[in-house]
């Protein structure tokens, strides 16, 4: 009996033992150098597989009134927290310009009312967070692809990158600083809009008034709010972290169809 | 049933001979099983480190904290310190310590899953992430092996199809017996699964896992606009995440009382029959 005890006792200690080890072992694979790479050439596999399956023009769903969700959670910042935006929401946003330049033939400065004035886009879609959840919204802009023609982008340009207003991270060289990009395939979707109005109203300031990004195949954190300048160009690698996003540079992947 | 036992009782072996070693299990099996093993456990334990970013299980086309949740985890501030606690439909359990509010170290931290269940065992979304996908590729393609060398070599039809015999009510009643009192089998019934395993194996390979595979690829936006008949199927993508996290759970329950059962009806045998195939066979009941 008390062999068997203590024979089960050596079990149970070398299972546990082996699980924490295996742990640790996990823990210091996803901050190996090499491993680490290993985990992120995933993302190309997921990425073309995906790309080979959604074409061009594959629409995202779009929903109905009745399908709004009651209250749509407002995720990251909520007000950022700058003496230039506090001064522009104080003037309803009359002062601010999207800069669109980089990689484009004529740069451009757009005022809310231009923006407004050219043929706008309304849809319903769902918005997915990485985190889990969901929510669905009404969302009316301008398609990104109508302001890129306007600005006439250059041979060479690959991915548009989106600099925003708000810092989700106070740090000392300002790398805390929000932005965003998505490669030209998906910013001449028909549903990559850059949004000013939200379930029939102006976009909120907690949902980054005075204009976000819809890009509706991909997860939340792609879609960047508080925009005040649209960047062509043809690599995003000298940029920040260099992986093309705020949350890509803390580990995210680049992209976010899963 | 006396006489064909009769007759081969004059060829059977010396009594050494009546432990018979039968090869089990084939490579391809044997192989995706441990596959299998080391996908699962990873993909568990990345997936709760996902959950944790959000512990609450919705159904419907939306969900966020101010819907209402069919199953959360959590933590609430009690007069005496924090509380975890895990939420299913009115039900809600206290479950400090494990769910909701755990220890690290000496620290008291709020997070659904404890560290030693999460993959990393810190809270990192992005790394989480990033195994869960690597493992479920192996995982697709390590199930397209098994299938295919399932239907292909008549595995699935052989051996996991149950008999005509074994579909009964009384027959299935008896093994539900056999199976409480602990009675395995023996001699020459040892070499098939009873129609319990044979049911239990086809609904974890031909249900559960595509279940899971199914439900996961339902949250990725990307496939929902190709495939808009994915959150159709499942009712939408919140209701995805809530079946793909009880069909999660329903395989640790099966991996529970597998790993129990191999325990219990031979440890030895049965991992050695999945290691190098070969499974001894114990005839010496047989004459009985």
């Amino acid at each position: 009996m008390t062999q068997k005890f203590s024979r089960r006792r050596i079990l149970t200690g070398l299972v546990s033992a082996v699980g924490v080890s295996m742990l640790a072992g996990c823990d210091r694979m996803t901050q190996s150098d090499g491993f680490g790479q290993v985990l992120r050439q995933t993302e190309k596999l997921t990425m073309g597989s995906q790309r080979l399956l959604l074409g061009r023009q594959t629409l995202a769903r779009e929903y109905s009134a009745s399908d709004l969700s009651p209250v749509f959670r407002a995720n990251g910042t909520q007000l950022p927290d700058s003496e230039e935006y506090a001064r522009l929401l104080e003037h309803g946003f009359a002062d601010w310009r999207l800069q669109v330049d980089g990689l484009v033939d004529h740069p451009l400065s757009l005022s809310l009312d231009q923006l407004k004035r050219l043929p706008p886009r309304t849809q319903i879609t769902r918005h997915d967070c990485v985190e889990g959840w969901s929510a669905i919204g009404q969302w009316q802009g301008v398609p990104l692809g109508r302001i890129l023609d306007l600005a006439r982008v250059k041979p060479g340009a690959r991915y548009v990158v989106f600099h925003c207003a708000d810092e989700l991270e106070i740090t000392f060289d300002g790398s805390g600083r929000y932005y965003e990009s998505i490669d030209l395939m998906d910013a001449y979707h028909p549903q990559t809009i850059l949004a000013y109005g939200m379930n029939g109203k102006p976009l909120p300031v907690a949902h980054g008034a005075p204009l976000r990004l819809r890009v509706e195949r991909q997860l939340g954190y792609k879609h960047a709010k508080y925009l005040m300048r649209i960047e062509v160009v043809s690599a995003f690698d000298k940029l920040w972290g260099g992986r093309g996003g705020y949350w890509e540079d803390r580990g995210y992947e680049w992209y976010a169809g899963i | 049933m006396d006489k064909p036992k009769l007759k081969r009782l004059p060829v059977s072996p010396a009594p050494a001979g009546s432990r018979q070693s039968v090869r089990r299990h084939s490579g391809v099996v044997r192989m995706t099983h441990w596959v299998n093993v080391l996908c699962f456990s990873i993909l568990l334990m990345s997936g709760l480190q996902i959950f944790n970013a959000h512990p609450r299980l919705y159904w419907g086309e939306y969900g966020a904290d101010s819907d209402r949740a069919f199953i959360a985890i959590g933590s609430e501030q009690h007069g005496d310190g924090l509380k975890g606690f895990f939420q299913i439909g009115p039900l809600n359990i206290e479950t400090t310590g494990v769910l909701g509010v755990s220890r690290e170290g000496d620290a008291v931290t709020e997070k659904a899953f404890p560290s030693w269940l999460t993959i990393p065992s810190y809270h990192d979304l992005g790394a989480g992430r990033n195994w869960h996908f690597l493992f479920a590729w192996l995982l697709v393609i390590n199930g397209i092996v098994y299938l295919a060398h399932g239907l292909w070599r008549g595995h699935i039809r052989r051996d996991l199809l149950p008999d005509r015999d074994q579909l009964g009510w009384r027959h299935i009643w008896q093994e539900v017996i056999d199976h409480a009192r602990l009675r395995f089998a023996k001699g020459e019934h040892a070499r098939h699964y009873n129609s319990l395993q044979k049911m239990t194996y086809l609904l974890v390979a031909l249900v559960l896992l595509p279940l899971m595979v199914l439900t996961g690829l339902t949250m990725s936006p990307g496939l929902n606009a190709v495939f808009p008949f994915l959150p159709d199927l499942f009712g939408g993508r919140p209701s995805a995440r809530t079946l793909h996290f009880l069909s999660a759970f329903s395989l640790v329950l099966f991996v529970v009382v597998h790993v129990l059962m191999v325990v219990l009806s031979g440890f030895w045998n049965n991992l050695r029959s999945m290691i190098s195939g070969r499974y001894v066979i114990d005839h010496s009941g047989d004459a009985k």
